[in-house]
């Protein structure tokens, strides 16, 4: 069976910044793969590779059989089978939700109106906040509008969901309702490939689990050994950061080069 | 830190008691207000004593003059002079757009005409804009601007005002936040459905104030469609007063399109301001 995604050789580099240095994996359809890593690794330029929101230097990408990569490829189609949810959400602010979640099936998948209404009002029932139909972006709280979001890319069909750290900008008791829709995305077979620092919910719903470090895959493979009993010191170091950040401060992880007390 | 011994007075206002003799700041304020108010009242005074006041209300608020403007200075002058600024405004507005996709555009070419454009047209008066206008069937002989007078009018109001709207929108455009487009596209719009769809919406939003303001001096500068030439039922405002004024000999009726022109320019600025402030706090 083809992979759902398929990344060969990726490099991408900035002017003279080399983000990412030879990324190769996969995704297999149904599969969630979490990728996580210290913040500037290159985990969001790695997604937004993958439904070209930045374009390569180098590699190839491929998405349900379709090589995006190909210069010829046309991208806005090849984009309609993926659906991306940002870290700042990024709904329309002119729009009520209910406008945000028909726009694109209406203008791109020419959808009609009744029928684009009626996928949108199930999607946002499908996330929890299909009561807030009416309301303009703004009126609602992050969590609301990560939601819609979601409920947004879902009205598309998509094949495959990218989320870039959903939860990162939300405030703490909010993260719970966006990590359980999509808890329940994955267990309803979505293909997923989340960048998150939300380490429990990794390891809960993960397939595979991927740390890059430096723009570079340092160790993949299943949750419960590369988040439970990780092979190499930086995996080991960026957990502990993250697991116990008010304690990587004091216990010299970081160790190499400690600052002279000045 | 010098290393005197802390003494146990404590230092503070109550340690400096600020001369009795002196005036303190609330007293020499109080003289120096008295002062402007005395200075401005003998101003007034003078002023008032200096003027001409038979002579200035015989020239300017005479109220049989001021009649002969009615009703013609509202059915005609000011709804010509509304013609000529939305005809300029809409048609402003439109090439505005289009040269601020120029400018932003990836195609090399299309940034170098729309730059070389607003450059150029940002940086003459109007009045020469309106006196090229005049002097174009010379140029081009047997050229007609499309609509007569209306046209030409309007015809230099846009040019004046594109240049002016291309750079506000583009600013426009460019405030409204990355992420946008990137929610658009990776929904599977093309580029230009992103734009019609999502960027161009918010950008006009965010224009409304300064756009408003710009349609207040597009008002102003329709004043120089007199240079124009244009007679009877075609003046607007402006020509509608000078040509009163020369004909009864008397200024009056510029004081009546002056107020008119007032009528129409404080409500709307009074508007941008509120629009603005309203802005201000949503974001
Ligand atoms: N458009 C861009 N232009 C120039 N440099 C960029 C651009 N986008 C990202 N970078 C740089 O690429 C590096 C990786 O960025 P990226 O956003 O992929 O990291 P990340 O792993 O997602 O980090 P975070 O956890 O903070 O989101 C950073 O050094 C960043 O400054
Ligand atoms: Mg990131």
């Amino acid at each position: 069976m083809a992979h759902a995604v398929e990344i060969k050789e990726l490099h991408k580099s900035f002017g003279d910044l080399e983000v990412l240095k030879g990324i190769d994996f996969t995704v297999d359809e149904g599969q969630v793969v979490c990728v996580i890593g210290p913040s500037g690794s290159g985990k969001s330029t790695l997604l937004r590779c993958v439904n070209l929101l930045e374009q390569p230097t180098k590699g190839k990408v491929t998405v349900g059989g379709v090589e995006l990569t190909d210069p010829d490829v046309d991208i806005d189609a090849a984009r309609r089978r993926l659906g991306m949810v940002f870290q700042s959400f990024n709904l329309f602010p002119h729009m009520t939700v209910l406008q945000n979640v028909m726009i694109a099936q209406r203008r791109v998948l020419r959808r009609g109106k009744d029928e684009a209404e009626r996928v949108a009002r199930e999607n946002l029932d499908k996330v929890g906040v299909g009561a807030k139909c009416d309301a303009y972006p703004p009126q609602l709280s992050g969590g609301q509008q990560q939601r819609v979001a979601i409920a947004r890319a879902l009205a598309m069909d998509p094949d495959l969901m990218l989320f870039d750290e959903p939860t990162s900008a939300l405030d703490p008791e909010l993260v719970g309702d966006v990590l359980s829709v999509m808890r329940k995305l994955a267990r309803d077979g979505m293909t997923m490939l989340v960048v998150t620092h939300e380490m429990s919910f990794a390891r809960e719903v993960a397939d595979r689990v991927v740390f890059m470090d430096g723009g570079v895959i340092v160790e993949e493979g299943p949750p419960d050994q590369v988040i439970g009993d990780p092979q190499h010191a930086r995996t080991r170091t960026f957990l502990k950061r993250v697991l116990d950040p008010t304690h990587s401060e004091d216990d010299g992880a970081s160790g190499v080069d400690e600052a002279p007390a000045r | 830190m010098t290393d005197q011994p802390m003494t146990a007075e404590p230092v503070g206002p109550a340690g400096q008691v600020p001369g009795k003799g002196r005036l303190s700041p609330r007293k020499r304020q109080r003289i120096s207000r008295g002062i402007q108010y005395a200075l401005l009242i003998a101003v007034v005074v003078v002023v008032a004593f200096l003027t001409n006041w038979k002579g200035l209300g015989e020239n300017f608020a005479k109220i049989d003059v001021a009649k002969q403007a009615l009703p013609d200075v509202f059915t005609v002058a000011l709804k010509n002079t509304i013609i000529y600024t939305v005809g300029g405004f809409v048609f402003g507005s439109l090439g505005g757009l289009l040269l601020a996709l120029m400018r932003l555009s990836s195609v090399r070419p299309y940034r170098w005409i729309a730059t070389v454009y607003i450059e150029i047209f940002r940086g003459l008066p109007a009045l020469l804009i309106f006196l090229l206008i005049l002097f174009l069937p010379l140029a081009l002989p047997g050229f007609e601007v499309p609509g007569g007078t209306y046209g030409q009018g309007i015809l230099g109001l846009t040019i004046v005002s594109s240049a002016y709207m291309a750079e506000t929108l583009r600013a426009g455009l460019q405030a409204v936040p990355k992420g946008q487009s990137e929610a658009a596209r990776s929904l599977g719009m093309s580029h230009s459905r992103a734009m019609i769809s999502v960027v161009i919406p918010q950008a006009i939003r965010i224009v409304i104030p300064p756009t408003t303001n710009q349609f207040v001096s597009l008002l102003k500068d329709s004043s120089l469609i007199l240079f124009l030439g244009m007679s009877g039922e075609y003046v607007e405002l402006t020509k509608f007063g000078n040509d009163l004024a020369s004909t009864t000999s008397n200024a009056t009726p510029i004081l009546v399109v002056g107020l008119t022109y007032l009528l129409v320019t404080i409500p709307l600025g009074y508007l941008a301001g509120r629009l603005e402030k309203r802005q201000a706090k949503e974001r």
